[in-house]
């Protein structure tokens, strides 16, 4: 039995635990998933992606998050199922509840996967390292196998014959040691903005975009197109843009349908942030510049001079 | 308020990775080190805290003795003292290396109220040493943190969720991993450079351990090697640009 853990927002099921459970189908039968919280809809969109068994992690202290309460919840439902495997989306989350599961097994976990193969006792793996720009080829071993999946890397891809899950609650025991590290406030984001993660079209701006200032004409692009704006690191470490706008590495994975680089030279570390989005359109001055390399369609010039031109022609 | 901060020494990569011909480590022949960059903003945030709280900042790391330059690195910066836990330079796992760093620190005297780390080392990008460490001392921890604040014995952490912020709070002592731009790291003085290459490290040998996960080979990504489609240069490309933004749906045509 294959066990995935599962999150959701609002009552809708992440992405990145939909491409888990994708990728979980090809590792052994049944597949059953593990969430905290019990909301409604859930369980037929689980069963769309092939979940047999939903086993819902209910308390009365589980409403807001809390890394041991939730991971302690996990636990009880891996000693008393014994999956083969237990895989998680590489998010914040998934990244730091499983960490803690192997912790308190002894497990290993391998992070960020991008592929697994089931291999008698043993998963081969293939994991990103360096952010994505390398890849581990490695054995993975133990009774329950653990696992994250690295985003936008294998398609979240539904079943033919999808049924309605079995619905299981468990109530984990639960003190007050649980709760020692606890989410007690949400501040919202700015009501309106594109977040980064959700944009169809991403404009990102690198060193040839000059100054904070020089961004002006990238939000403007970026508005006309109903899309997000994000920078290189080299322009969140001059302190142009914020750091939550970093695209790489040391900042966020994207996956728009465009992605448009202005003055972005493509250092590795900046692609491996990009390097899911459908298209890559270039603007640089430098025709020989590593994102042209990267890119779908290039345009050879000065942001400058070609963005209001581009803008201009939007609004004609 | 005494801080550890638990800092990896990784190559500086350039635009393209060279791998050793046995596949199991990048070749470094040609490249400076230097600390992963979670973790040298872990070492500005102990800095921090330290100057606006007080109470003495400690650096870790477990490498090779090459490592030296890293803890050198962070002293140059304002961390007072520092701990090498000294491997033959082999890769550990992070199982063994939490399991060394708890050794560690449950054999410092003192004791610390807070244990920085990287959300994830640049090169293994495990992202659990400091769960595990964590777990292993019994302490709460909070991952992925970009904003970091400490009142009456207890940590107010930020991390970034669904466009927003989710606020943690948890009590020390406390082990936290934070992210690039929780701060901007600030550059070694003079001064600094002078006193720490003359500080001295201390310097412990773990034991390694077993890990259930074993590397067989590295290799290099695949890349998206396209051939871009030039739309033209300048000004006069924009029409053929918003061809494109057009063909894609992207704006009404």
């Amino acid at each position: 039995m294959i066990l995935a853990l599962v999150e959701h927002a609002d009552g809708a099921v992440d992405t990145t635990s939909l491409e888990a459970l994708t990728l979980a189908r090809g590792l052994g039968d049944p597949l059953e998933a593990v969430v905290v919280g019990a909301p409604g809809g859930l369980a037929e969109t689980l069963g769309a992606f092939g979940v047999t068994r939903l086993h819902r992690i209910v308390h009365e202290r589980l409403e807001e998050y809390a890394p041991e309460a939730w991971a302690q919840g996990v636990l009880e439902v891996v000693e008393s199922r014994a999956p083969g495997a237990l895989l998680a989306g590489g998010t914040d989350r998934g990244h730091e509840l499983l960490a803690h599961v192997g912790s308190r097994l002894g497990a290993a976990v391998a992070a960020s996967c991008v592929a697994v193969e089931p291999d008698g006792d043993v998963f081969r793996v293939t994991r990103q390292r360096w952010g994505g720009s390398l890849l581990e080829e490695a054995v993975l071993a133990g009774q329950t196998k653990l696992l994250t999946l690295a985003p936008h890397v294998v398609a979240a891809e539904p079943v033919a014959d999808a049924t309605f899950p079995e619905l299981l609650d468990v109530t984990p025991s639960l003190g007050d040691e649980h709760f020692r590290a606890r989410v007690t406030r949400r501040e919202e984001g700015a009501a309106g903005v594109v977040r980064l993660d959700q944009a169809r079209v991403v404009v990102g701006g690198g060193r040839g975009v000059g100054s904070a200032e020089g961004f002006a004409v990238l939000e403007e692009l970026a508005e006309l197109l109903g899309g997000a704006v994000a920078g290189s690191r080299v322009v969140t470490n001059l302190g142009w843009r914020p750091h939550t706008d970093q695209v790489g590495q040391t900042g966020a994975r994207i996956a728009p349908d465009l992605y448009i680089a202005c003055g972005v030279s493509g250092a590795i570390q900046h692609m491996v942030g990009c390097k899911s989005a459908k298209r890559i359109l270039a603007i640089n001055k430098d025709e020989h510049a590593p994102i042209v390399a990267h890119a779908d369609y290039a345009v050879i010039g000065d942001i400058h001079e070609v963005l209001p031109a581009l803008v201009a022609e939007l609004r004609r | 308020m005494n801080v550890l901060v638990c800092i990896k020494r990784v190559p500086e990569t350039g635009a393209r990775i060279t791998l050793t011909p046995d596949e199991q480590e990048i070749d470094t022949s040609y490249l400076p080190f230097t600390i992963s960059p979670h973790e040298e903003c872990a070492v500005e945030e102990a800095l921090r805290l330290a100057g606006s709280h007080g109470g003495t900042t400690t650096v870790l790391t477990l490498g090779a003795a090459a490592a030296v330059e890293q803890l050198q690195n962070a002293m140059a910066m304002g961390i007072g003292s520092a701990v090498l836990l000294e491997t033959d330079g082999r890769e550990w796992s992070a199982e063994a290396t939490a399991g060394a760093i708890a050794d560690a620190v449950r054999g410092q005297p003192e004791g610390f109220d807070l244990l920085l780390f990287g959300n994830e080392a640049a090169d293994t990008g495990d992202y659990q040493v400091a769960v595990r460490v964590a777990v292993s001392l019994g302490l709460p921890c909070v991952t992925g943190v970009k904003r970091l604040e400490l009142e009456e014995g207890r940590a107010v952490a930020r991390r970034e969720a669904g466009g927003g912020f989710e606020v943690f709070e948890l009590p020390l002592p406390a082990v936290v991993s934070v992210k690039e731009g929780i701060n901007l790291p600030r550059y070694p003085s003079l001064q600094g450079r002078l006193r720490a290459k003359k500080a001295p490290i201390q310097r412990l040998t773990p034991d390694p351990r077993a890990s259930g996960l074993e590397k067989v080979r590295l290799l290099r990504a695949p890349e998206r090697g396209r051939r871009a489609e030039i739309l033209g240069s300048g000004a006069d490309a924009a029409p053929r640009v918003a061809g494109v933004l057009r063909e894609l749906g992207l704006v009404a045509s």
